[in-house]
């Protein structure tokens, strides 16, 4: 059993906070504010080579694995960048590993090293406003046409689609009457973002406003046999294989927004003096703190436990959601905590807080809520009956 | 043309120092330690020498314990091309340090040494100096323009007067200072690269130095706490109170 960092992760967790020193809160700030996508903090992270941490090295990147992408991920986060600085990168650092693991020489050679060189964006289409959490109920269409598919349906909640010019999509291919199991019939492909045939609409939210999400109306879009990912059928199983490793990643980021919030507010309970003292001289405001503390902490040895139990090639479902889960909800009571240590300043957009506490929303209810986390758990862990 | 750059491993300049209690000292349990940032800059400069066409091969030394290792790897992944760790788990004054570095430049033929102008730990500010000195060679320190031309360099220093510029033979000694240039940010692939390159692993012995302790440390103290201010009204009452205390 060992807690800590190898000297290369830890060298990655120094490299990137150093790096993102580059970007100070103030430029989050703006671009919360303007909502800008981050671009210039994007392309250092491309020139770093940094987008290519998870991707094979014959495509480009370098071949590490989850433990160190969700090391780099979180420092990202914990440096002020949040989910703004996160969810601008989380895409082609991970979402496209189904490409890595079900794509075929041709399309890991055409597809890879474009998404790490930058040149290609993407953004991950798979949640629809008529499913939800019931992937298996998505209502996209894509049937079979000469040499590809037409694609139509809706999608919601599709990140970066207005800086993107490829999307990964889920649609079903056989309808869910013709299936044996409602697994089965759905296909996934990366194909281009074509705006003629698809509108995207953006959705007005409560934070991570540099970093867009969508709705997608998708009408009669063409795509070619070439750009399925695996076989026919299949795009559900492929997916599954990225749950995990995805909840580890936001777990981590999550931490790292919790760490920057309660370290910004122990400075500033050092600095604050009301009534002849330090604010942060007062029990009512260390223990709050010290607590945030310790939580984020035990959140991220489970985090780190699953993220490491994966790149063993080991079953990591029940650590995976259960880091997912205590980070989302000890990162959440961090930011919140922290806003309270400041006061009034807390509620201030430049002392940077309320901004992590909006965020922090995130990764707090997606990819999964800590409902269905916690359905998960007292299935398989309790074996308790399945409750829907 | 051949450089040799020295990396010392230091305390994260982040870090909020914290003296032990026993004053024999500062903590060093759980701190994070980094490249000596004069050292990072020294770096940075073998490799725009190395990008402009001057320079042939750069070298890393670094004394210090098994941890040190990771210091070399980072000046790795900025871009030597090899490393020497001359292990040593106790403390190296400047002047072991020097003998040491001196043996190596003249072990390897460098022609230059380029070392930061002072280490943040101890900020001695004596080691690159006392290497040109057991060699005999040129130095100029506190650099901050380095250029090179076939077998002489001049350097530009910032002095109280303004811009001094230096003309010195190599090989020789440069220091390196704060505004010489912005070291890069590291990239991933280079990291990875610098996992394969070589680190040669030596003793002080090997270079025939022996550990000398030249000065002792007696007590390490923190600065004293800001004393309580007083609020004056009046520019009257501050210009009295200056008085008062003899300040003006
Ligand atoms: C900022 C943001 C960015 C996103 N980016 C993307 C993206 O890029 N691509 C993408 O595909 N998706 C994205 N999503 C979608 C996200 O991954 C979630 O899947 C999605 O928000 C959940 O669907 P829903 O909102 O329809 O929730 P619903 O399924 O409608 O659930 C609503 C609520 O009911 C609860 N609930 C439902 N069923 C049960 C049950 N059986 N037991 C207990 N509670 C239950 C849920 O926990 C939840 O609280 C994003 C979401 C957000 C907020």
């Amino acid at each position: 059993m060992d807690f800590s960092l190898t000297p290369d992760q830890q060298n990655i967790r120094d490299t990137i906070l150093k790096h993102c020193q580059q970007f100070s809160p103030e430029y989050w700030l703006q671009h919360d504010h303007d909502g800008v996508f981050p671009q210039e903090f994007f392309r250092s992270m491309v020139e770093g080579g940094w987008l290519g941490m998870a991707m094979p090295s014959e495509y480009g990147g370098s071949g590490l694995g989850i433990t160190e992408a969700a090391v780099m991920m979180q420092a990202v986060a914990e440096s002020g960048a949040g989910m703004s600085g996160a969810s601008s990168i989380h895409i082609p650092v991970f979402s496209v590993q189904p490409v890595v693991l079900f794509g075929n020489e041709q399309q890991k050679k055409r597809i890879l090293p474009r998404v790490v060189g930058g040149e290609d964006r993407v953004c991950f289409a798979v949640t629809e406003p008529n499913a939800g959490l019931n992937t298996t109920e998505i209502k996209t269409r894509a049937e079979k046409r000469e040499g590809g598919y037409l694609v139509n349906g809706e999608k919601i909640w599709i990140s970066t689609a207005q800086v993107s010019n490829k999307m990964l999509l889920l649609a079903r291919t056989t309808p869910l009457e013709q299936v044996k199991k409602k697994t089965e019939g759905l296909s996934l492909f990366y194909t281009d973002l074509d705006r003629a045939k698809v509108e995207v609409r953006l959705i007005h939210k409560m934070g991570r406003h540099a970093v867009d999400s969508n709705m997608l109306f998708i009408n009669d879009l063409f795509v070619p046999e070439e750009d399925r990912i695996g076989e026919e059928g299949q795009g559900f199983k492929i997916l599954l294989h990225g749950l995990n490793p995805e909840r580890v990643l936001v777990a981590a980021e999550a931490i790292g927004i919790g760490r920057a919030a309660i370290f910004r507010a122990a400075r500033y309970a050092r600095e604050r003096i009301v009534f002849g003292r330090p604010i942060g001289m007062n029990q009512g405001i260390q223990h709050p703190l010290a607590k945030c503390w310790a939580q984020l902490e035990a959140a991220n040895l489970m985090v780190m436990k699953a993220a490491t139990l994966f790149d063993k090639g080991q079953e990591c479902g029940v650590e995976a959601n259960t880091g997912k889960y205590l980070a989302g909800e000890f990162a959440f009571e961090a930011c919140h905590t922290a806003m309270l240590t400041l006061g009034g300043m807390g509620y201030a957009q430049e002392y940077h807080i309320e901004r992590l506490l909006r965020e922090v929303l995130i990764p707090r209810t997606a990819p999964v809520s800590p409902h269905m986390i916690l359905n998960f758990l007292a299935e398989k862990v309790l074996e308790l009956p399945k409750s829907y | 043309m051949k450089v040799l750059v020295s990396v010392k491993r230091v305390v994260d300049y982040n870090v909020r120092i914290q003296v032990k209690s026993d004053g024999s000292g500062v903590v060093t349990d759980g701190v994070k330690f980094s490249m000596n940032p004069f050292d990072e800059i020294a770096m940075e400069e073998a490799v725009r020498l190395r990008e402009k066409g001057k320079v042939t091969e750069i070298v890393a030394v670094t004394i210090g314990g098994a941890k040190n290792e990771e210091t070399l790897r980072s000046a790795l992944a900025f871009g030597a091309d090899r490393a020497i760790h001359i292990k040593e788990e106790g403390e190296v004054q400047p002047l072991t340090a020097a003998k040491a570095f001196a043996a190596v430049l003249k072990k390897e033929g460098a022609q230059l040494f380029l070392c930061g102008k002072q280490a943040i730990d101890d900020d001695a500010n004596q080691t690159g100096q006392m290497v040109a000195s057991l060699l005999d060679i040129a130095q100029a320190t506190f650099a901050s323009k380095v250029e090179v031309d076939g077998s002489k360099a001049q350097i530009t220093r910032e002095i109280d007067a303004g811009l001094e510029t230096l003309e010195v033979d190599l090989p020789a000694v440069v220091s390196v200072d704060l505004r010489l240039n912005e070291p890069r940010y590291l990239k991933l692939p280079d990291i990875m690269k610098a996992k394969k390159k070589p680190i040669e692993t030596i003793g002080l012995g090997d270079v025939g130095v022996a550990v000398e302790a030249g000065t002792k440390t007696v007590k390490v103290a923190p600065p004293p706490a800001r004393a309580k201010g007083v609020m004056v009204k009046t520019v009257d009452e501050l210009v009295s109170a200056l008085k008062a205390k003899g300040l003006v």
